[in-house]
């Protein structure tokens, strides 16, 4: 049964008392709330996830986005994220709380999964290959994903990319794709029905709005796929569209930067980075105008598709 | 009687830890981050066999919190071994202690152990030289409001934590395993005495092996904080299994309590590590508490030492958890020092220690400037 099956009042019913129970990729939640915003963006956001059905009774993360017990309740309401008991996270404003839940999903993931190689990245994928896309806040690495989904790839995650630490194949977390400021109306301009927010100011990253994951990518989140490509993005304005190569070393160096928890994982970590580096090809890849983005990479995938099955049947030899 | 959690079951017998419902891991997992057990679970599942018949997704979290562990060793093993560098250039030994000296001496009770603060004895005459060639490695003293130096230096067994400026960790430095001003007074000397060196090191010691199990005793039981609680009765529980491989044992440990003035501690952790934790530890010729003390503690301490979770409490346990922090005081320190500590505490120390909270930070940031350098 899908999210979207049950019924608007039921929703905020289940959800203000027992919880929802959702999956999203290798995770199941149980989400708890007593505010309404968070049912309308679990609606919005999250319909076509998987609920709990009947027999369920298990959850990774058991969390709630409610307001503060103290009187700050009534001076300015504000909402505070719970992961099972324990409020790990600075509260938001309350008509930031459908936020402070997606906050506090990424937090429970990067402080609890460390079955996975945690990467802060966003992946993609095509023709069966993943585009790793591991990058600083801020460096435009949204946008291009929301560009790129919109444009026909499979949205494996937006900001954390499960590597599991076995095969190397990228795990999929499809969850809403955060747009920050100037990178929301370009997301528009490239696809007007992108179902978007309202942009929600006062945050400490200026103004965001989130966008639902396609259907097709959540359909497929159970599906782990083969990374083909380690690109690391960066908007700069009014630059030329350019996909650089980068060489392996400086490219190991930088994604380690990017491993959420290289120090818990220690070597293990530097061996999983090691051998996403070495299946990958790897470059640099700078943008201003998000169409042409989306064309060099629809290029990439049809011409590396071809050598990488290649390279795929020489190594099954 | 409060009910016995999922989790106590699952350590106590993890034999049954592969029929447990999907239900029943929902529950014990999370009772086992609260209670910081985790991966002493996996490893609790790993060694009863249990673990290829868990569920997927327990599995997933077990492991992960394994490899955190783990590795959260390795680091702590390097710190030790700075640490000791750095005093044993000036010829001062020194006893790890508790989570950090399970890691060192490799016992069975460091498996899946996660410790915050790496603890160590030193000899109270070293105090003044240790506290200066830690400061020179990076070991900064953090709170250092005059009113708390005084409390630690006068009247406990330790001296303010220290915190190294660029790795983060903290190290306890004791010169005893009980406040100054505790009832029970073992003395440090004892402790030196019997205290087994490792091997490949100079002058670097674990406690004897009785006193490491009358330590953690002690350090549980005549405590007021029980949200580690069950975490240490665990260890206590551990170190017996893998100490008492002879029937004499027991009889030693009950001698040693003796000398060390720790009869008591010793009393009630064989009680509940026998009633919580199903520990099998003989309790004929142990010694006994009295009756009046086990119906008063009793319903406190079964409450205190479940996991701290939700699912483990019920009405009674924040009244328990209440009245053991008080009795934990009272056993730490005479009442005419006592009561105007707690006076202090509930009035004055905050204003104190804001205006000293600021002063540190900017002597913290003089100081990272200078080893950045």
């Amino acid at each position: 049964m899908k999210l979207l099956q049950l019924p608007p009042a039921e929703l905020r019913r289940q959800l203000a008392t027992s919880g929802v129970w959702l999956r999203t990729g290798p995770f199941s939640l149980r989400v708890q709330s007593r505010i309404p915003s968070v049912a309308e963006g679990l609606a919005k956001f999250y319909g076509q996830f998987e609920v709990r059905s009947v027999q369920e009774v298990f959850a990774d993360f058991h969390v709630a986005v409610n307001p503060p017990a103290s009187l700050r309740r009534w001076l300015r309401p504000q909402a505070t994220f719970s992961f099972d008991g324990i409020q790990p996270l600075k509260s938001l404003p309350r008509g930031l709380a459908f936020a402070m839940l997606e906050r506090g999903l990424n937090w429970c993931v990067s402080t609890q999964a460390h079955h996975y190689l945690i990467l802060n990245a966003a992946v993609v994928e095509k023709n069966g290959f993943a585009a790793v896309l591991p990058a600083l806040p801020g460096s435009g690495k949204s946008t291009l994903t929301a560009g790129l989904v919109l444009s026909g790839w499979r949205l494996l995650s937006d900001e954390l990319a499960l590597i599991d630490r076995k095969t190397g194949w990228v795990h999929p977390l499809p969850r809403p794709i955060c747009l920050k400021n100037a990178s929301i109306p370009q997301v528009h301009a490239l696809n007007p029905d992108a179902f978007l927010t309202h942009p929600l100011h006062d945050t400490a990253k200026g103004s965001i709005a989130y966008m639902r994951p396609p259907k097709e990518s959540v359909r497929r989140q159970h599906e782990p796929a083969h990374p083909g490509w380690l690109v690391f993005p960066k908007w700069v304005a009014e630059s030329e569209t350019e996909l650089r190569p980068r060489s392996k070393q400086q490219s190991f160096q930088f994604l380690t930067q990017q491993a959420i928890n290289c120090s818990q994982l220690g070597a293990e970590a530097f061996r999983v980075c090691t051998g996403l580096i070495e299946q990958t090809d790897c470059y640099d890849f700078q943008y201003s105008q998000l169409d042409e983005a989306v064309a060099v990479f629809d290029r990439l995938a049809a011409s590396a598709t071809i050598s990488m099955l290649d390279h795929e049947d020489a190594r099954a030899c | 009687m409060i009910k016995t959690s999922r989790l106590c079951l699952g350590l106590a017998k993890p034999m049954q830890l592969g029929r447990f419902s999907e239900a029943d891991w929902d529950i014990t997992l999370r009772q086992a981050r609260a209670a910081g057990l985790l991966a002493t679970l996996y490893y609790a599942a790993l060694d009863a066999n249990q673990f290829d018949q868990l569920p997927e997704r327990v599995r997933a979290q077990l492991a992960a919190a394994r490899h955190v562990a783990d590795r959260h060793q390795e680091v702590m093993q390097w710190e030790v071994e700075a640490i000791h560098h750095v005093l044993d250039r000036i010829g001062v030994p020194m006893i790890v202690l508790k989570g950090a000296a399970y890691v060192v001496a490799g016992l069975e009770a460091a498996r899946g152990r996660l410790f915050g603060d790496i603890d160590i004895l030193v000899p109270h005459g070293a105090l003044t030289d240790v506290e200066r060639v830690l400061g020179r490695a990076g070991w900064v003293q953090e709170d250092r409001s005059t009113y708390n130096d005084r409390y630690y230096r006068q009247w406990m067994h330790e001296i303010p934590a220290r915190r190294h400026a660029q790795r983060g960790t903290v190290l306890d430095v004791h010169h005893n395993i009980l406040p100054l001003t505790a009832r029970n007074k073992p003395r440090a000397q004892a402790l030196w005495d019997a205290a087994l060196p490792m091997s490949g090191f100079n002058d670097l010691y674990v406690l004897a092996r009785e006193d490491m199990l009358l330590h953690s005793a002690a350090h549980l039981f005549l405590n007021g904080e029980f949200e580690r609680g069950l975490r240490d009765l665990n260890d206590f529980r551990r170190l017996g299994q893998q100490f008492a491989n002879t029937a004499q044992f027991w009889h030693s440990l009950k001698k040693r309590a003796e000398t060390l003035d720790l009869v008591q501690p010793l009393a009630y952790a064989v009680r509940y590590a026998n009633r919580l934790l199903d520990a099998g530890i003989p309790e004929a010729g142990m010694p006994e508490l009295s009756r009046p003390g086990t119906w008063l503690m009793d319903p406190l301490l079964t409450r205190g030492l479940q996991p701290n979770h939700a699912s483990a409490h019920d009405l009674w346990t924040p009244a328990a958890l209440f009245g053991l922090y008080v009795r934990g005081h009272y056993l730490r320190m005479p009442l005419h020092l006592l009561l105007p500590h707690l006076l202090y505490k509930g009035t004055l120390a905050k204003f104190d220690e804001q205006a000293l909270h600021d002063a540190n930070q900017e002597k913290l940031a003089q100081f990272r400037a200078f080893l950045g350098k």
